[in-house]
């Protein structure tokens, strides 16, 4: 991609003249295009709803820009709606900001655009506002995205609905996407895969029939252990999980194995975990292994109180231990 | 005090070998060990340290015979 | 025999109060992730003992590898233990902050690409561990030689296990038992603690890692104090060597000597460390300068040094969750993975 005779972005596409137009118009409206990004203007109208209004937000600095599973600008779209979906929302609008380094090559930076054009269609979304700026560097490219949807859903979802006996429900593997990330960063090859994904149509399959889904959250930053601890304390619950009904593939295993690493420490990017009451659990769980995205689901345990909380784990032979939240980075280790 | 999985030697080329564990493939050094393809070896920081004799559950058998002699 | 008669007998021993130390911090690790503990019978006691390499590191270490971290075109890599381990003042992950060049590798030998990759840069290799590490050191060496690359440097906290275990067997007769290190006894061999176990008449197990490995030790070892028997069970045959691995140590004592070092809460003991040979100390980054070490700026309330020896459960350390957590850790052994206040505070009761 060449923008004005440039292979590479430089200071110029982020002084707002004829580089930065050139930019916009041959790169970002190549694939990015609506009704309200049209017309170039410094906001974006919306209808209004007759429904409430969720918003939220978030910035992705990932590095690689390009990994097995995705990219950033794939992350940039699943990161945000995610969120909405986890609130009950269905995603409608969403905003775009981009932070260009100079250096970044132009080819990448395309790529990286279409496939996040390409998500938002996919997900149904329109990006109704965007920005870019250029700042020195060395070739990084940061993205901020913050959605608005609609809460269409009646049900009570919130930690105050949690009861005694409701089961804990993951949608899938653990660990993919964070292995993903750190392979790439060290000596190890593999062919594990970013599970960055929409999971928008499973979360849909569950609130459309009012399923008596309690809580909902992705499994993000500090994994698996750090939300149920979130959820434990909000809802002074004590969580108990089987160990052994977690599911994860062995190859995340095996690399685990090999840095000192924990899978119910580590990020995911398009698996949820769901709080949910104990005479629907089979349903639910039946409706997300439906899903493309959710074949691995698992009901990995249960809120056995309600009053103290804490979240412990039943081990391979039937011992029990406390899990804590994550302290610190989640570093490869040597001992 | 030290993190260590045993993984299967797939290739040697001089010093260094290509350890596969279950489907992550790693540059080991092999300089202390005596290792042929297909073994399996005991790898701590990018270094084989052990070939493993025999299988852990082959091992946990034996090791329940054993205890009898204890009683 | 079989697990389930194993776990019986464990649980419902009710014999002498068995006081057992478990050396090795991810022997310490695995015992917690397992639920080992809930497993046991009250009048069995488990102890984690100094095998931390970075728990037992000087805080001295620290602040020299920061110095180097900091030296312009010096870049240091270090395994990820070590980046929240606080010197005297600050941790390599707090130095970041203030400008320094810390990357993290998982195995030495990366020192090797990137050293050619950046020939400008000087790599400082934090070279911490035991003798299961130190084979990788030596080989890291031996390349350098081959390669005549002259821009990595080792920093090291080498620490041979012997002399500690023989401090705590000397120091501390309130411990019935022990659970060898099991991958350093892949390098030393089952025959290390022979020695040992004759001399202070103590049984020994080297034991793997998988629960029921753990599980066995220890019933082995309730079975030797009850028949007053001290002797050393390897029960890790599968990369257990009664003489160890011979080709390691001789990589071991080509390119390192041993001498004095300070251990963080056992003070100095001769010969209890490893440092590069005069013909190699051309790559060393000022190791031997921190043998002066002592811990006199360390914070008093500091109990590290008696956890790290057995003598006191985290629990019974005044600053343990409360001024020390894995946040805001006051000493190495709430900083390190490995290290038993850390795997307390995140396994254990409250």
């Amino acid at each position: 991609m060449i923008v004005g005779e440039k292979v590479k972005v430089v200071m110029a596409h982020g002084s707002g003249g004829n580089a930065t137009k050139q930019l916009i118009s041959e790169l970002f409206q190549k694939y990015l295009a609506n009704q309200y990004l049209d017309k170039m203007e410094d906001c974006a109208v919306l209808p209004g709803s007759k429904y409430p209004l969720s918003l939220t937000t978030d910035s992705f600095v990932i590095t690689p820009l390009e990994f097995p599973g995705g990219d950033i600008g794939k992350l940039a779209i699943c990161g945000t709606i995610n969120d909405l979906w986890m609130g009950g929302a269905e995603p409608q609008y969403l905003t775009a900001g981009f932070i260009l380094e100079e250096g970044l090559e132009l080819d990448l930076l395309e790529r990286v655009v279409k496939s996040f054009a390409h998500t938002a269609n996919e997900a149904k979304v329109q990006i109704v506002a965007g920005d870019t700026k250029v700042i020195q560097g060395n070739g990084g490219l940061y993205i901020n995205t913050a959605g608005l949807g609609f809460k269409k859903t009646q049900i009570p979802l919130g930690s105050e609905s949690i009861s005694k006996g409701d089961a804990v429900i993951i949608s899938g593997s653990l660990g993919n996407h964070q292995a993903c990330i750190m392979s790439q960063r060290m000596e190890i090859t593999n062919s594990i895969k970013s599970d960055c994904g929409n999971l928008g149509p499973m979360v849909n399959d569950l609130l459309k029939d009012n399923l008596k889904v309690k809580v909902m959250r992705d499994i993000t930053r500090g994994g698996l252990a750090t939300i149920l601890n979130e959820i434990a304390e909000s809802s002074g619950s004590t969580i108990e999980i089987d160990e052994q009904s977690i599911p994860v593939d062995p190859e995340v295993e095996s690399f685990c194995g090999i840095l000192g690493l924990d899978p119910l420490y580590m990020a995911n990017e398009g698996k949820f975990l769901c709080i949910a009451a104990e005479d629907q659990e089979d349903e639910i769980l039946a409706r997300l292994k439906k899903n493309p995205l959710g074949t691995n689901a698992r009901i990995i345990g249960r809120v056995a109180d309600l009053g103290k909380n804490v979240v412990t784990v039943k081990t391979r032979l039937g011992g029990r231990r406390i899990i804590d939240v994550l302290y610190g980075e989640g570093l490869p280790r040597i001992c | 005090m030290c993190v260590a999985i045993p993984g299967k030697v797939i290739g040697i080329t001089g010093m260094m070998g290509e350890v596969d564990f279950q489907g992550n493939v790693v540059k080991v050094n092999l300089g202390i060990v005596d290792a042929q393809v297909g073994d399996y070896v005991l790898v701590h920081a990018g270094c084989a340290i052990e070939v493993m004799q025999k299988d852990a559950a082959e091992e946990l058998l034996d090791l329940f015979k054993e205890l009898e002699s204890l009683q | 025999m079989n697990l389930e008669k194993v776990l019986q007998e464990i649980k419902n021993y009710d014999g002498n109060k068995l006081r057992i130390m478990e050396v090795c911090g991810t022997h310490t690790s695995s015992i917690f992730k397992n639920g080992i503990r809930s497993m046991l019978s009250p009048a069995i006691q488990l102890i984690s003992g100094p095998g931390c390499p970075v728990c037992v590191t000087p805080s001295s270490y620290i602040d020299k590898a920061i110095e180097w971290s900091l030296q312009p075109n010096c870049i240091l890599l270090t395994f990820g233990d070590m980046v929240k381990v606080p010197g005297r003042s600050k941790s390599l992950g707090d130095a970041r902050a203030d400008g320094a060049k810390v990357e993290i590798i998982y195995s030495p030998q990366e020192a090797l690409t990137k050293a050619a990759e950046n020939p400008g840069n000087t790599y400082v290799l934090a070279s911490v561990g035991f003798e299961t590490t130190i084979p990788a050191y030596s080989l890291l060496i031996e390349q350098m030689e081959k390669d005549n690359i002259t821009n990595i440097k080792l920093l090291t906290a080498l620490r041979r296990v012997q002399p500690a275990l023989e401090f705590i067997c000397a120091t501390d007769q309130t411990i019935d038992a022990y659970i060898a290190p099991g991958h350093v006894s892949t390098i030393l061999g089952s025959q290390a603690y022979s020695d040992l176990a004759q001399k202070y008449q103590k049984p020994f197990v080297v034991a793997g890692f998988e629960a029921e490995h753990i599980l066995i030790g220890i019933y082995d070892l309730i079975k030797q104090v009850s028949n007053q028997c001290y002797e050393v069970h390897n029960l890790y045959p599968s990369l257990v060597k009664t003489e160890g691995n011979k080709t390691a140590m001789v990589y071991i004592d080509k390119y390192f000597e041993p001498g004095a070092a300070h251990w963080r809460g056992l003070g100095t003991m001769d010969d209890s460390g490893y440092y590069l040979r005069p013909q190699y100390q051309k790559y060393d980054a000022g190791s031997l300068n921190l043998l002066t070490e002592n811990d006199d700026h360390v914070l008093s309330a500091c109990r590290c040094g008696e956890v790290v020896t057995g003598r006191i459960n985290p629990n019974e350390c005044p600053m343990f969750r409360k001024a020390c957590t894995p946040l805001k850790a006051k000493g190495p052994c709430m900083v390190s993975a490995e290290g038993t206040c850390g795997i307390w505070y995140r396994f254990a009761d409250r």
